[in-house]
C-alpha cells in the first residue's frame, strides 16, 4: 500500500537507489518525534537559538489605512537567518544528527533555505553542501554569500532552467550518489513521504503559536490566514492548526509573474495540471506531454512548477483557497508594507500581503486577517531596485 | 516465445540505450534497425523529459536536444511502428513517470500494445508505486520492469519475487554515466535475485568498455549501455549511425565469448 498520501496526492516517486534512505528516514522519524530528548533539545533551539515564539504583529497602520478587516502579522522574519526556513531546518539537521548522519545536502531558491541549513549545519557541526541554480545565484548573490561564510559549499546548478527546480533534481542527484553518511534536508512541504509531513510537522508551530497568540490578544479565531505558496512550506505551517476549524479561511497565495494568461507565472494550482515529479503526486505547470514547464517569478522562492501535495488535497477538498498574485502586486506591496509599517517584506511574503491588502477593504472591522510574513526582505532590495529601473549595487 | 524471452536466449544479451528524437526521429529509426542488425538483443529507446532525475549529464544533454527538435511521444509511437514493419527485435520505453501519466496511462500502455512495444522501464516508479502503471501494463501484454539499486539490500527479494521479464540491476550509487570502476555491488544483487526467482538479469549504469562488459557478463544475463553510446551520437551528429553499429558489433561480441 502506498505511503504518505493526502487523498490521492503525495507518495513515493523516486528510484530505487532512494528507497531505502527515505524509509530510513520515516523510521528515525517516527521514532524521535515521540522521543523526550530529541523534542527537549528542538524546543531548546527553537527558543534560545531561532528566537521563537515569533510575534503576532497588530498592524494598526495597514489596518486603519485599508479601512476593512484587523490586520496581524505573524513575523517569521523576525527569527534567526529571517524566515521561517529555520523552523523546519533545525529539526531536520537535529534529526540528522540522530540518526549518525554527518552531512547535510540541500536546495535552495532564494537562498534562505541554504543560508538557514548551512546555519544549522555550522552549530551542529555538520559538513554542508547547497545546490542553487544560476539564475537564482545571480539575482542572491547576497545568500551565495552567506551560506559560504558559513562554512558551506556551493553548487552553481546550470542544468534546465537553472532555477529552484534544477536545484532540486541536482540535490536528489547527489544524494543518490552518496546516501550513507548524508541526508537531504529539503526544504518545503513537497518531495517523496515522508518529507511532506516531516517538514509540515516542524513548520506547524506557526500556527500553534498563532492560535495561542491570537486567543490572548483578540479572545477569539482570525477570520482568515493569508500565506504565499511556492512549495507550501510556510503556508502549510500557517494553516496545520486551522484545518479543522471551519470558520478560518485559509488562503494560499500563488506567483502569477507576468499574469496568469502568460506562459510566465509559476501559479501551479492556479494553471497546473495533476501531474508526478519530484516524488510526489500533485499539481504541476507542464505541457501537454508532461515535460515540466520553465516557470517564472520575480521572487525565487515562489519560482518553481509544482506544490506540495498537502495543498493539492486542501484545495481538492475545497478547504483551502489559492489564488494568483502578480509581481506588480507583490512589488507594490512590498514597498507599501516597507512604508506603512516599517517593515521590509521578502518578496515572496509580498504575494500574502498583497492579498491581504485586496481582501481588508472587502471585509467588516470586527473581522481578523492574519498574514504570514515567512521571511524578512533585505535580500530582495537589489532586485526589487532593479526592477524600478534603479541599479544598485550590493 | 516472447521477444523478451527472445533477448536472453542468444547467450549473453546486449542492450544498447538511445534517446529517441536525438539528434532525429529518422536517425533513431535508423540506429534501432543497424544496431539490431549488429547484435543487440533488445534495445532500450528513451522517451525524453524535462528533467531527467536518474540521469548523468551525457543522457540529460540527449533530452534536452531531442526535446528541443520538438520530438513528442506520438512521433516516438510512429516511429516504432515503421521499425516493427522492418524487424522483430525486442525493445523496451525507458522514461519518467510524468510524461506517461501526462499521456494517460492506459492510451499510453494501448499505444505500446500497438505499436509493439515489449517492456516499459519508469526509473522513477519504485516497487511501491507500481500500480500506478501496472494494470495498463499486464492488460496490454507489456512487461514492466523492475530496478535493483546497491542500496535495495532487504528489498532485493521482495522485488526479485514479483519481477517480470528481466531484472535491471543499477550497478553502482548514483545517476547514468561512464565510470571507471564498477564495483562488486551487482554481483551480490544478482546472487540475491536468484536465490528467489530464476530470472535474468541486466546490469547497467556506467559500462562503456567491451573489458567491463567482458567481467560484468561472466555473472550477468545482459549488458545495458547508454551514455556510452550517446556520446557517439553527440559527437558524430546525423553521421553516428556507422559508428554506434561498430560499437554495438564490438560489444556484442564481447560478451558473446
Amino acid at each position: 500500500m502506498p505511503k504518505g498520501r493526502f487523498g490521492i496526492y503525495g507518495g513515493q516517486y523516486i528510484p530505487e537507489t532512494l528507497m531505502n534512505a527515505v524509509i530510513e528516514l520515516e523510521e528515525a522519524y517516527t521514532h524521535f518525534k515521540n522521543d523526550p530528548k530529541f523534542q527537549a533539545e528542538l524546543e531548546s533551539l527553537l527558543k534560545n537559538y531561532a528566537g521563537r515564539p515569533s510575534l503576532l504583529y497588530f498592524a494598526e497602520n495597514m489596518t486603519k489605512d485599508l479601512n476593512g478587516a484587523k490586520i496581524y502579522l505573524k513575523r517569521e522574519d523576525l527569527n534567526h537567518t529571517g524566515s521561517h526556513k529555520i523552523n523546519n531546518v533545525l529539526g531536520q539537521v537535529l534529526l540528522a544528527k540522530y540518526m549518525g548522519k554527518t552531512r547535510v545536502i540541500a536546495e535552495t531558491g532564494a537562498g534562505q533555505h541554504g543560508v538557514a541549513t548551512a546555519t544549522a549545519a555550522a552549530l551542529m557541526g555538520m559538513e554542508c553542501e547547497i545546490f542553487m541554480g544560476k539564475e537564482d545565484t545571480d539575482r542572491q548573490a547576497l545568500n551565495v554569500y552567506r551560506m559560504k561564510l558559513l562554512g558551506a559549499k556551493v553548487h552553481v546548478v546550470t542544468s534546465g532552467t537553472q532555477t529552484l527546480k534544477d536545484a532540486v533534481n541536482e540535490t536528489l542527484k547527489e544524494w543518490s550518489r552518496r546516501i550513507k553518511d548524508t541526508h537531504y534536508v529539503l526544504g518545503s512541504v513537497m518531495g517523496p513521504h515522508p518529507f511532506p509531513t516531516i517538514v509540515r510537522d516542524f513548520q506547524s508551530i506557526i500556527s500553534r503559536e498563532v492560535k495561542r497568540q491570537i486567543m490572548d490578544a483578540e479572545g477569539r479565531l482570525p477570520d482568515a490566514l493569508v500565506a504565499c505558496v511556492g512549495g507550501g512550506s510556510n503556508a502549510i505551517g500557517l494553516f496545520y492548526d486551522f484545518i479543522n476549524e471551519p470558520n478560518v479561511r485559509l488562503i494560499g497565495c500563488e506567483a502569477a509573474g507576468l499574469g496568469i494568461h502568460t506562459q510566465k507565472n509559476a501559479a501551479t494550482i492556479t494553471t497546473g495540471k495533476v501531474g508526478i515529479f519530484h516524488g510526489m503526486k500533485s499539481y504541476f505547470c507542464q505541457d501537454e506531454y508532461g515535460q515540466i514547464a520553465p516557470v517564472y517569478s520575480i521572487s525565487a522562492g515562489l519560482d518553481y512548477p509544482g506544490v506540495g501535495p498537502e495543498h493539492a488535497y486542501l484545495h481538492d477538498a475545497g478547504r483551502a483557497e489559492y489564488v494568483a498574485v502578480t509581481d506588480e502586486e507583490a512589488v507594490e506591496a512590498f514597498e507599501y508594507l516597507s512604508r506603512v509599517e516599517g517593515i521590509i517584506p521578502a518578496i515572496e511574503s509580498a504575494h500574502a500581503v498583497a492579498y491581504a491588502k485586496k481582501m481588508a477593504p472587502q471585509m467588516l472591522k470586527d473581522q481578523i486577517i492574519v498574514v504570514g510574513l515567512s521571511g524578512r526582505g533585505d535580500k530582495d532590495v537589489a532586485a526589487i531596485a532593479r526592477y524600478k529601473g534603479v541599479e544598485i549595487y550590493e | 516465445m516472447s521477444r523478451i524471452k527472445q533477448a536472453f536466449s542468444n547467450g549473453k544479451a546486449f542492450i544498447p540505450f538511445i534517446t529517441a528524437g536525438d539528434p532525429s526521429i529518422e536517425i533513431t529509426e535508423k540506429l534501432v534497425l543497424r544496431m539490431a542488425e549488429a547484435g543487440a538483443d533488445l534495445i532500450e529507446l528513451g522517451i525524453p523529459f524535462s528533467d531527467p532525475v536518474a540521469e548523468g549529464e551525457v543522457i540529460e544533454r540527449a533530452d534536452v536536444r531531442a526535446l528541443c527538435r520538438g520530438v513528442t511521444v506520438d512521433q516516438i509511437f510512429s516511429m516504432v511502428k515503421r521499425v516493427r514493419k522492418q524487424s522483430d527485435v525486442p525493445i523496451a520505453f525507458m522514461t519518467y513517470i510524468n510524461p506517461v501519466f501526462a499521456y494517460g496511462a492506459e492510451r499510453f500502455l494501448k499505444n505500446c500494445r500497438d505499436a509493439g512495444i515489449d517492456a516499459l522501464i519508469v526509473p522513477d516508479l519504485p516497487f511501491e508505486e507500481r500500480e500506478e502503471l501496472l494494470p495498463h501494463c499486464v492488460e496490454n501484454g507489456v512487461v514492466l520492469i523492475s530496478m535493483i539499486a546497491p542500496t535495495s539490500n532487504e528489498r532485493v527479494h521482495m522485488i526479485a519475487r514479483q519481477a517480470e521479464g528481466f531484472i535491471y540491476c543499477v550497478s553502482s550509487m548514483g545517476v547514468t554515466g561512464v565510470r571507471e570502476n564498477i564495483g562488486k555491488d551487482a554481483e551480490h544483487m544478482i546472487k540475491l535475485v536468484k536465490e528467489v526467482n530464476d530470472i535474468p538479469c541486466a546490469v547497467g549504469f556506467g559500462i562503456s568498455t567491451p573489458k567491463q562488459a567482458r567481467e560484468i557478463a561472466k555473472f550477468a544475463d545482459g549488458i545495458i549501455v547508454g551514455s556510452a553510446i550517446v556520446k557517439i551520437i553527440e559527437q558524430y551528429g546525423p553521421d553516428c549511425v556507422p559508428h554506434v553499429t561498430e560499437y554495438v558489433r564490438t560489444m556484442k561480441k564481447a560478451i558473446k565469448t
